[in-house]
């Protein structure tokens, strides 16, 4: 009898069906993992269990017995503890007030003991292994890695019987990711039942006991983790043939320095340089938080320079503001990882958002041409793959992966010549990475030069041409293609180069 | 390292870690701090320093700080209560024509008019929590029809406050100590307690983030209800106190409580997103904002420019809190 279990559940929001008599079922002491694209219905499952969303129809099971879990409290007082996609920490309060929220230590006349509530919280994270992270912190200060952990911590400090994760590792480097799963082992050695979602199969292959494969709202099937393999699972998953993960590379002509940059120091960075050719992708390395974050902000004028040179085909250029980098002559454009305080307008169309940087040369005495804008959109919409049902469409509604291309498509109109791609597949699904693949390979093929960073190791070692693996703010190693491998690239990032590790 | 020094570390840790997030809170004290210096010396050194006038700008404060209270429970979770105003005008009314001096007839009407406050405040809250309606719509329709009933009660300036009542609240205990300080104290004291309660972590979660709040189990409708109800309560007492400083009532009198509130609390630190903030900064904030009119009036300046030198303050403050938060390096 499975521990816990939705049987028939349908969701919808206005029209949109997320579910459509959708069933799962965990057992007892089991990792089970929850696979599908994006909007497949994983996320709403897993809100469903966990209280956040009502179910329209359909029941849910606990041991069998029928359960009504129609709020967050409800879920919790049947021992079900979930780790939401978007984190649920209060931003300004401390990890410590996080940790023991609604838990607090009370004393005399039930009023809260502070230094308690502070001790407690510490001797949690540092039971848990995370006693790195300062209890006083304010949440918001935090990178997001450790808000991830700390989340974590919070929800498994609540002794949950089920454990839910929805894209746990999706922040996460190795090394965090290491410890996630040393500690989910161990939680499911002690019985209890873990049910996750991942877009990274390998991550999905290494813990899970079970998998569970969604695809627009209903299952497709569960098989046993040794039973299928990731062709076979991105199968069912897209409903089509996909023939390979990653698209082939092809190798770098003759060198053309596109951007040149020397002893550029910002942030975190210090006195890094590098070559970008032309048609070159070129990768930045390292374990999460190593300064690749800062660098890309600097060179698109959105981080201030501290020093250095960076140089347009041998010009040497002043980046001050994106205004500047994006400006014709120089041609860099950004593509970050947070679409959605960096770049697009979620409330405005896919129309609006491309055509932005643009509009002067749409436009004629000031008013925008506004077929020749439908023209130019639609042409790019159907370049990059965007699924939209239109270009009136507002991006707020497209999924993840769709607004990336959407910003890409905007730095194209703009002929940007330079892309800066920030970790632009982070918690997107398969189809639509291999999308973003193909495009990036286009791309590349036309003569643009691309850096690229990803939190995906895999997906560096087989997209780049060269990766520069970045710590503690500066290119500690350079790896050229046949030596790439996501093996070289973890060992190349961890390896000790003296100095401040300890 | 050895325990000593990791202790040391952590000490230092925590104090680093409260600088950064009370920055605002402690520019208000410093900026409260050095006004007050300033009165002193300046009303010292021209013999104006007395127990009468200390007294008096404590009495003079007292309804603005009390209302400031208030109006900071209801924007620590992210609202807005322009109610406040209109609950001090009605409460000076009633209290100007119903209380008569006897030691029952106050208590009784004292404890009516605080109830009068809580339910206003209450229909305020459910309206913007149970029917998800904006609160400045909310409280801005409450502001009306409160001000409506209060002339409607006290058609003409007027009225009389029992002078016991004006003894208790707003004389000297042993002629000496303002029996407004007292009150402050008591408050001060209130506060420290409140803050440590399951409700006042509510409130400051709910302002926080409210989707979190509630997927972490917070009663999000029960802390929004209790935040307006609290201010409505704190309005009441605020008109109580502004009876007893007055000693008449007026059903306009309150009208300028509703900004005045909201400025003492953007002056204490009080984050008007919610979620941060203290109500002893709005109480500084209130302080800052009677000094300034002292200051002012010892300086000479034209009262009719009062207004203006008080918008300067606060534009001021609120560059400076800006600042400083750039200078600790985080503005979120």
């Amino acid at each position: 009898m499975p521990h816990i279990e939705a049987v028939d559940v349908s969701k919808s929001f206005g029209g949109v069906h997320a579910l459509q008599g959708a069933s799962f079922g965990a057992s007892r002491g089991e990792v089970h993992a929850l696979v599908g694209e994006n909007g497949a219905g994983k996320s709403t499952l897993i809100k469903i269990l966990s209280g956040l969303l009502r179910l329209d129809r359909g029941q849910l099971r606990l041991d069998g017995q029928d359960v009504r879990i129609d709020r967050p409290v409800a879920a919790e007082r049947l021992g079900i503890g979930t780790v939401f996609q978007e984190l649920t920490l209060l931003p300004h309060m401390t990890v410590a007030e996080n940790l023991l929220l609604r838990r607090e230590p009370r004393g005399r006349f039930g009023l809260i003991r502070p230094r308690e509530l502070t001790r407690r919280a510490a001797q949690q994270l540092r039971d848990l292994g995370l006693g790195e992270i300062s209890v006083d912190a304010i949440v918001s200060a935090l990178p997001l890695a450790q808000r991830q952990l700390v989340e974590v911590a919070k929800v498994v400090s609540r002794d949950p019987a089920i454990l839910l994760l929805d894209e746990p590792t999706s922040a996460l480097a190795e090394r965090e990711v290491a410890w996630l799963f040393d500690l989910i082992r161990r939680l499911r050695d002690q019985g209890r039942t873990i049910v996750f979602t991942s877009h990274r199969w390998n991550e999905v292959r290494d813990i899970s006991d079970q998998i569970t494969i969604f695809r627009n709202g209903q299952r497709v099937g569960t098989f046993g983790a040794a039973d299928i393999d990731e062709s076979r699972a991105v199968e069912l998953m897209t409903g089509r043939h996909v023939s390979a993960i990653f698209p082939p590379l092809p190798p770098l002509g003759p060198a053309t320095p596109v951007l040149e940059v020397r002893g550029l120091a910002s942030g975190r960075v210090h006195e890094v340089d590098f070559t970008l050719h032309r048609g070159e992708i070129l990768g930045i390395g390292g374990l999460q938080g190593q300064g690749q974050r800062d660098l890309f902000f600097a060179l698109f004028g959105a981080q201030r320079l501290r020093g250095g040179v960076i140089a347009i085909q041998g010009h040497p250029v002043a980046i001050r503001h994106p205004r500047d980098a994006i400006r014709a002559g120089v041609g860099i454009a950004l593509v970050p990882e947070d679409r959605k305080s960096e770049g697009l307008l979620l409330p405005m169309s896919v129309r609006q958002n491309m055509t932005l940087p643009v509009l002067a040369g749409l436009s004629r005495m000031g008013y925008v041409d506004l077929r020749r804008e439908t023209q130019t959109v639609g042409r790019m919409i159907q370049q990059l793959r965007i699924r939209t049902p239109g270009p009136d469409q507002v991006v707020g509604a497209l999924s993840g992966g769709n607004q990336q291309k959407v910003l890409i498509g905007r730095w194209l109109l703009a002929e940007a010549r330079i892309l800066l791609l920030y970790d632009v597949t982070r918690g997107v699904d398969v189809a639509t990475k291999h999308d973003i693949y193909d495009l990036v390979m286009t791309l590349r093929a036309e003569g643009r030069a691309i850096l690229y960073y990803s939190s995906d190791t895999a997906e560096m070692a087989h997209l780049c041409h060269r990766v520069l693996v970045m710590r503690e703010g500066r290119v500690v190693t350079e790896l050229r293609n046949p030596e790439i491998t996501a093996d070289a690239l973890v060992r190349a990032s961890l390896r000790l180069g003296g100095g401040i590790s300890a | 390292m050895n325990a000593v020094t990791l202790t040391r570390l952590a000490a230092r840790d925590r104090l680093r870690h409260y600088a950064l997030r009370n920055a605002s809170l402690l520019l208000s004290y410093l900026v409260l701090a050095t006004m007050g210096l300033y009165y002193v010396a300046y009303a010292g050194s021209h013999g104006q320093l007395s127990v009468f006038s200390v007294t008096s700008i404590f009495n003079n404060t007292m309804p603005l700080l009390i209302a400031a209270i208030g109006q900071t429970f209801v924007v620590l979770t992210g609202g807005i209560d322009l109610s406040v105003g209109s609950i001090i005008s009605l409460t000076n009314s009633v209290a100007a024509v119903y209380m008569r001096d006897s030691l029952g007839g106050i208590l009784a009407w004292s404890g009516l008019i605080l109830l009068l406050g809580g339910v206003a405040g209450a229909v305020n809250g459910i309206l913007v929590a149970v029917g998800r309606i904006q609160p400045i719509l909310v409280t801005l329709a409450s502001l009306s029809i409160w001000a409506g009933v209060a002339l409607f009660v006290l058609p003409q300036p007027g009225g009389a406050i029992p002078p016991g009542f004006t003894a208790v609240l707003a004389g000297n205990a042993w002629s000496v100590i303002p029996a407004s300080a007292v009150t402050l104290g008591v408050l001060i004291v209130f506060w420290m307690v409140f803050r440590r309660t399951e409700l006042a972590v509510s409130l400051y979660a709910v302002g926080d983030d409210e989707r979190s709040a509630r997927a972490n189990g917070v009663p999000v409708v029960w802390a929004k209800v209790a935040a307006y109800t609290l201010s409505g309560l704190f309005s009441a007492l605020a008109g109580l106190y502004l009876s007893a400083v007055t000693t008449s009532g007026d059903a306009t009198t309150g009208a300028i409580y509703t900004l005045t509130s909201i400025a003492a609390v953007v002056l204490g630190g009080v984050s008007l997103f919610g979620g941060r903030g203290s109500a002893t900064g709005s109480m500084a904030g209130a302080f800052v904002l009677t000094l300034i009119v002292n200051i002012l009036f010892f300086a000479n300046v034209n009262p009719l420019l009062q207004e203006f030198f008080q918008g300067l303050v606060l534009i001021l403050a609120m560059a400076a809190s800006v600042l400083v938060n750039l200078f600790f390096g985080r503005s979120t």
